[in-house]
């Protein structure tokens, strides 16, 4: 059976191992990032690459020194770095002296037909056939999805929870419950029970959490190991997150259509083009936020990510005009939890005293005749 | 009293400059450049530009800083495609936007698209759009596309002909430049890297004057014609997206194929993102292709570079060149 492996990125990794196994081959469960990782990811990336290059290098190697022999990966097709990726690693690993099949598919509807073969390719190795292939995505998707929103839902209940740590603790056990479920019926009974399992948390629900919107780069904002667990941290300073990208969401606005067009229309006043990655959505959602009246925004990027440079250099024109704070973190590998969460203190207790401030001149009033 | 338009002396200054000032010039309006780079205006634009940017954004803003109040507009044409093939570095598609946001008090600025892969038209959409805006009939926008293109042409010819950028254009203007020499027998080296990198004598540091005082050749990506890039860059099992990259990946292999230089240098800049994946291709392929015989070296500028430092790695690979050509 061929061993075949796949790319890190958030909680996903759960879906890709049953889809990967589904097809009737056996799975190199990528290990969890780790600085050890990105070390080695570091020693042979280019010293400019963007951390997300980085990191998933480092997780090749890890997989195939433990014996994969086939890497099923995204493409894209720019002006993004990203779209290059593949090939790029593809280049270093070989020019290392590893051996192996890579699977590079870019976005359906660049190339149907190429996707088709390679797809036909991956399915007669698999022994598949197209009908029970469709019914192992549905399966896959089914659990991406329902991961997705196990994710939102955790990160809604954690600002009121009694007990600090308690909903992260519960959503592990959830994780491990999903990965047990198979079949559709099994994924339903899974959701149910751990719908249970996290709206049975103990909470407070007295309390008045700030909210704050997140956006930027698809990779550091859907890898905890990356983001220095931002929305953990941000949850248990009481502090309500709302991520801006889901893998799901994206695969169905991005990935198979041409994007949400709603959110860059938004962005046009102040970037009225296209920049690759998430560079113009970052902006685009920045504005929403700013209009459903929550208080902050952070922005997340990888050093040297260029559309989110472009970006960044206009949220501030979009934090004056909007009245909406922005912080914007930049993360590479030198980057240290105890900085980022000193930044994320200071950023929290700014956006309270300028909720009270607010607050305290909204019963302010010039009498009547005045 | 005729308008004036700023044209900041940056980015396509180096490629598309002579069309524009051809283009400006025949509908009667008058060109202003940024003087060149000095150490005052790189770090002007290093203070108001995003911090995170590559050198030659910064640079950029501070060449519009200094066009900012002699001008009655500044034209920052939002670079998309020339071609269908590949477009601009991400931080080209939102140049007007970036330097909207981050310089207060500007006057007006013309940022129209150029996207010259939608059609067969080329840049010929864009000078309409910029006629309509100038209130210019299109018959004259018309005849001043023809003339800027048959400036650009000219400049083409002469760039081919290795002519260094600058050089081309004021020999352009009328002004008297020595012909281009090669010394026979000298060293040949091909320094390549994006235009706004290599020619900008001050965040160069000059590379190009410093190697020829040591009496090297120096070879670079505009001595051949752009066709020819393109079509040695589609080697690559996927096109780099970006016009520029493909470019100077295309020179790499041609130096290659040619087979009688001594060395390649690449010029980049520090955070520079498509070179980030640029480098590293270079690096792979020179080694396997001239199977580990040809040097390379990568020079990477930022605004903290010295002078110094750079001379000293010049000097120390021209005299390793020497030494190798010594022991054949």
């Amino acid at each position: 059976m061929k061993k075949v492996s796949f790319a890190h990125m958030g909680y996903s990794y759960l879906g890709f191992k049953q889809l990967v196994e589904d097809m009737g081959f056996e799975a190199v469960v990528p290990p969890s990032p780790s600085p050890a990782t990105l070390d080695r990811g570091v020693t042979y990336a280019p010293e400019y690459a963007c951390i997300p290059f980085k990191m998933v290098l480092g997780t090749y190697l890890e997989v195939l020194e433990r014996g994969a022999e086939m890497i099923i990966t995204s493409g894209g097709v720019g002006p993004c770095r990203a779209g290059l990726y593949g090939m790029m690693h593809e280049r270093i690993l070989r020019n290392l002296g590893f051996n192996f099949e890579i699977f590079i598919f870019d976005p359906p509807l660049t190339g149907l037909w190429p996707f088709f073969i390679k797809l036909r390719r991956i399915l007669k190795a698999a022994g598949l056939s197209w009908l029970a292939f469709v019914d192992v995505v549905r399966r896959a998707w089914a659990k991406l999805k329902l991961l997705d929103e196990l994710e939102q839902l955790a990160t809604s209940i954690r600002p009121y929870e009694l007990k600090r740590g308690e909903t992260t603790r519960t959503f592990h056990s959830c994780l491990k419950i999903v990965d047990q479920a198979r079949t559709l019926q099994e994924l339903a009974a899974a959701r149910e029970e751990c719908r249970q399992l996290l709206q049975n948390i103990p909470r407070d629900t007295g309390r008045r959490p700030l909210k704050v919107g997140i956006v930027g780069e698809i990779y550091v904002l859907l890898e905890p190991f990356m983001n220095l667990e931002i929305e953990k941290t941000l949850g248990e300073m009481g502090v309500v997150t709302h991520r801006s990208i889901y893998l799901t969401q994206y695969t169905a606005t991005d990935v198979l259509a041409r994007g949400a067009q709603d959110v860059r229309q938004l962005a046009h006043p102040y970037l009225n083009q296209f920049v690759g990655g998430h560079g113009q959505n970052s902006v685009g959602e920045t504005i929403l936020y700013a209009r459903n009246g929550f208080d902050g925004v952070i922005q997340l990027s990888p050093f040297t990510c260029i559309p989110e440079i472009v970006a960044k250099s206009i949220l501030p024109r979009v934090s004056r005009d909007l009245g909406i704070p922005i912080l914007s973190l930049t993360i590479d590998e030198q980057t240290g939890r105890a900085g980022v969460e000193t930044r994320l203190e200071a950023f929290v207790d700014l956006l309270r005293q300028r909720r009270e401030q607010m607050e305290a001149r909204s019963n302010a009033a010039l009498l009547p005749g005045y | 009293m005729a308008l004036h338009i700023g044209f900041p002396r940056a980015l396509i200054y180096y490629t598309h400059f002579p069309f524009w000032q051809a283009y400006f010039n025949r509908l009667g309006i008058e060109i202003v450049t940024s003087p060149l780079t000095t150490k005052a205006i790189l770090d002007d634009g290093a203070r108001e530009a995003v911090a995170d940017a590559c050198i030659p954004i910064k640079l950029y803003h501070g060449h519009v800083l200094t066009l900012k109040d002699k001008v009655d507009a500044i034209f920052i044409p939002r670079m998309v495609r020339t071609n269908k093939r590949a477009t601009f570095c991400p931080k080209f598609l939102g140049l007007p936007d970036m330097v909207r946001a981050t310089l207060a008090h500007l006057p007006p600025i013309i940022d129209l698209q150029v996207d010259a892969g939608r059609g067969l038209w080329g840049l010929w959409p864009t000078c309409r759009g910029l006629a309509e805006l100038l209130g210019c009939s299109l018959w004259r926008a018309w005849s001043a596309y023809r003339e800027g293109r048959h400036h650009q042409h000219a400049y083409q010819k002469l760039l081919l002909a290795g002519y260094l950028p600058l050089q081309a254009m004021a020999k352009l203007r009328g002004e008297a430049v020595e012909a281009p020499a090669r010394e026979p027998g000298a060293l040949k080296l091909a320094v390549l890297g994006y235009p706004y990198q290599v020619y900008d004598q001050y965040i160069s540091l000059d590379i190009i004057g410093k190697l020829k005082k040591m009496g090297v050749n120096v070879w670079t990506m505009e001595m051949v014609h752009p066709a020819r890039l393109y079509r040695l860059s589609s080697r690559l099992p996927k096109r780099l997206f970006w016009h520029f990259s493909n470019l100077v990946l295309g020179a790499t292999y041609h130096y290659l194929q040619q087979g009688n230089i001594d060395g390649i240098i690449h010029v980049t800049a520090f955070g520079c993102g498509p070179d980030a994946m640029v480098d590293k291709i270079m690096e792979l392929d020179i080694r396997k292709l001239s199977r580990g015989q040809l040097p390379f070296m990568s020079v990477s500028i930022d605004e903290q570079t010295g002078d110094a430092g750079i001379t000293t790695r010049l000097e120390a690979f021209v005299d390793m060149l020497h030494q190798r050509r010594g022991n054949r």
